[in-house]
């Protein structure tokens, strides 16, 4: 199975997996691949390396997608290849203009979007807050879906967990549809009576423990909100939709570690459990098994190659068959845990990861050329 | 290792993604606990032991969650029936897990509270050193200024309060260091001295008190010694297959140790002394007879 069989038929390709893995090159190899089978492909990217960008000829941050110029796409092709017949975009995610143009898009007047812009608690969660990345990368794929690409590739921020990418939009999400934080904060609310308890106790318990300022910081955003957190609400529904969709495919990124493979069995099940698409994993910087069977290995001889060197070499292929035998270990682990989904590998490359033969030696990997 | 590092009560490492600060993290706390000083290791995760555990003698674990450390905080910090109203009020809970910024203030809270010579939890004993296990560089830096934030926008009241005393302590570099862990990779190294811009501005600039490049592969070749083994395997036929993959696995682990050298180097032009590195170990998997092994190097 190659990235081309994984993706049939899919218009979303959504990256995840624990931090340093590689998903953000393997996000622009699979661009690669399925640009040339003809597609339109967008590949939204976080934070990339600046020579992976520069690879991909990205010189600057712009929070639309740009088509990747002829001569940046030679680059990516080997010699003896035709050209690319389809079209390579890619962006990098500006979470704040994201945000701001989310604000623009839904507020009532350019007026009212600029006083949220101003908001004291608006600016925070823009830009400073946790998952705030998360939020703006769900929400640029949604407006991106709307738009001519044959497939989206979607790199997904660095978390500690794969799964921050799926909890932390929901509750920003959660925090800008009002619910329980409307109720709280409109003290004659519904909320209030139906549970039973009087609005001025709990208040007072709240002003003491937040603050005064903070409470009023929070109503005033709300107020400024106003109808837009119904907005807001039916815009995570259908964010939701798109994510579960039968276009969409979960691609799980991992490297052969222990830990990372725990997390990736462990996302998985998450993804079983919400009912998300999945479509495979793809494994990094494999090491591939090193024959050992005759030690030492029947060297050449001579001046060219002493002794000592054999010795060193020797040592260096026994360290590699330990990190070899922990790879297969560890994927013997996903495949159980996968029962039969497909998995892609990787190995460990000579070449630099980073520029455009890295991005290139990738692709061959992941798609069996 | 400097026995400076040693000396503080907080230790927060951070680091992009994937480099092991957990590995560190936990290197550290043995280290310490080695040289006699009480200490734990706490994640914000909350998902791992959610009481503080002893996992070695004198090296305690906890994974703070955010909804533990705020009942916790209720418990001790408001009086009386208020206390009471908002811990049963499942409206409040969602405000506090809502507002942006609060978890992160909740756990920084109760890692504040783990390095305190008095605890506020009752029957808790003190450490001599909280390490903690923190997110990935970006998300670690933001964190470090949550209390900062909360304290400036909230401004009076309790929480403001707490926050203030605790961005008081992180500044105090007497009491807080700072670590970056990486690897000798380019992103990782990019991501550190980043974190090192970030951590420097704002209202509250901090430093890096080390950084710790983990996982250094060896330099087992020589560039001649590399020529001699990429001219065998030209000369080696093609059906020779141990062989030419024995020498092909020598010369990529050349290709990788030549990278890393340059982005070591990187390191070390940026931090100097400060540098410290770890070797990769070529094991399958780290446990702790293999952090012990870390340990032995950070050691005081």
């Amino acid at each position: 199975m190659s990235a081309a069989g994984l993706l049939e038929g899919r218009r979303i390709c959504i990256c995840v997996g624990a931090g340093g893995v590689g998903k953000t090159t393997t996000a622009a190899a699979i661009g690669i691949g399925m640009a040339k089978r003809g597609k339109r492909v967008a590949v939204v990217t976080i934070d990339p390396a600046r020579r992976l960008a520069n690879a991909l000829g990205l010189e600057q941050l712009d929070n639309e997608p740009v088509r990747i110029s002829a001569a940046a796409l030679e680059r990516l092709t080997a010699p003896d290849e035709p050209p690319l017949s389809g079209e390579l975009w890619a962006m990098m995610l500006d979470p704040k203009q994201t945000f701001d143009e989310l604000i623009d898009r839904l507020s009532p007047s350019p007026q009212r979007a600029a006083e949220i812009k101003r908001n004291g608690v608006y600016q925070q969660l823009s830009s400073a807050v946790a998952g705030s990345q998360e939020f703006t990368a769900i929400e640029k794929l949604y407006e991106l879906a709307e738009a001519d690409f044959d497939l989206l590739v979607l790199d997904t921020p660095p978390a500690h967990s794969a799964a921050e990418f799926l909890n932390a939009p929901g509750r920003l999400s959660a925090f800008l549809g009002g619910g329980a934080l409307q109720v709280l904060l409109r003290p004659a609310g519904l909320g209030m009576r139906l549970l039973g308890v009087g609005a001025a106790p709990l208040l007072k318990a709240l002003r003491l423990v937040t603050g005064v300022d903070l409470l009023s910081d929070l109503t005033a955003f709300f107020g400024l909100l106003g109808g837009m957190t119904e907005e807001f609400n039916a815009r995570a529904l259908r964010v939701q939709d798109l994510l579960r969709s039968d276009q969409t495919a979960f691609l799980l990124v991992t490297s052969a570690q222990d830990r990372p493979i725990e997390e990736a069995v462990w996302f998985r099940q998450t993804l079983r459990e919400r009912g998300m698409p999945f479509a495979g994993a793809v494994v990094n910087r494999v090491n591939a098994p090193v024959p050992r069977g005759e030690v030492p290995l029947d060297l050449p001889t001579g001046p060219a190659f002493p002794p000592d060197l054999a010795a060193r070499l020797d040592a260096c292929l026994a360290d590699h068959a330990v990190l070899a035998q922990r790879d297969a270990t560890n994927i013997e682990r996903l495949r159980t845990a996968f029962a039969g989904e497909p998995i892609l590998l990787v190995p460990e490359l000579a070449v630099d990861i980073h520029d455009a033969e890295g991005l290139l030696a990738i692709h061959r990997e992941l798609f069996d050329e | 290792m400097s026995p400076e590092l040693f000396s503080h009560r907080l230790i927060f490492v951070t680091g992009k993604g994937g480099v092991g600060k957990t590995t560190v993290a936990l290197a550290l706390g043995l280290a310490a606990a080695a040289a006699g000083r009480r200490t734990i290791v706490a994640d914000i995760q909350g998902s791992g032991e959610q009481q503080e555990a002893e996992l070695a003698p004198g090296l305690f674990r906890l994974s703070v969650d955010p909804q533990s450390a705020m009942d916790e905080y209720l418990l001790v910090k408001v009086p009386g029936p208020a206390a009471q109203l908002l811990r049963q009020s499942r409206l409040f809970a969602a405000f506090a897990m809502a507002t942006p910024g609060m978890r992160e203030l909740l756990c920084m809270g109760k890692l504040w509270e783990l390095a305190q010579f008095e605890r506020r939890t009752p029957d808790a004993d003190a450490y001599d050193l909280v390490v903690v296990d923190a997110p990935a560089s970006g998300h670690g830096a933001a964190i470090l200024r949550t209390p900062r934030t909360f304290a400036d926008i909230a401004q009076v009241g309790p929480i403001a309060h707490q926050a203030q005393t605790i961005a008081a302590t992180l500044r105090d570099p007497e009491f807080t260091a700072v670590v970056a862990v990486s690897t000798a990779e380019e992103m990782p190294v990019n991501e550190t001295l980043e974190l090192r811009d970030a951590l420097a501005t704002g209202p509250d600039p901090l430093e890096l008190q080390a950084v710790i490049l983990n996982a250094r592969y060896p330099d087992r070749f020589t560039t001649a010694q590399a020529s001699a083994i990429a001219a065998a395997l030209a000369r080696t036929p093609a059906p020779a297959d141990g062989v030419r993959s024995a020498l092909s696995v020598a010369l990529t682990e050349h290709a990788r140790a030549r990278r890393e050298a340059a982005q070591a180097q990187r390191l070390s032009a940026a931090f100097g002394p400060r540098l410290l590195t770890l070797p990769y170990l070529f094991e399958p998997a780290i446990e702790l007879p293999q952090l012990r092994r870390l340990a032995a190097e950070l050691s005081p």
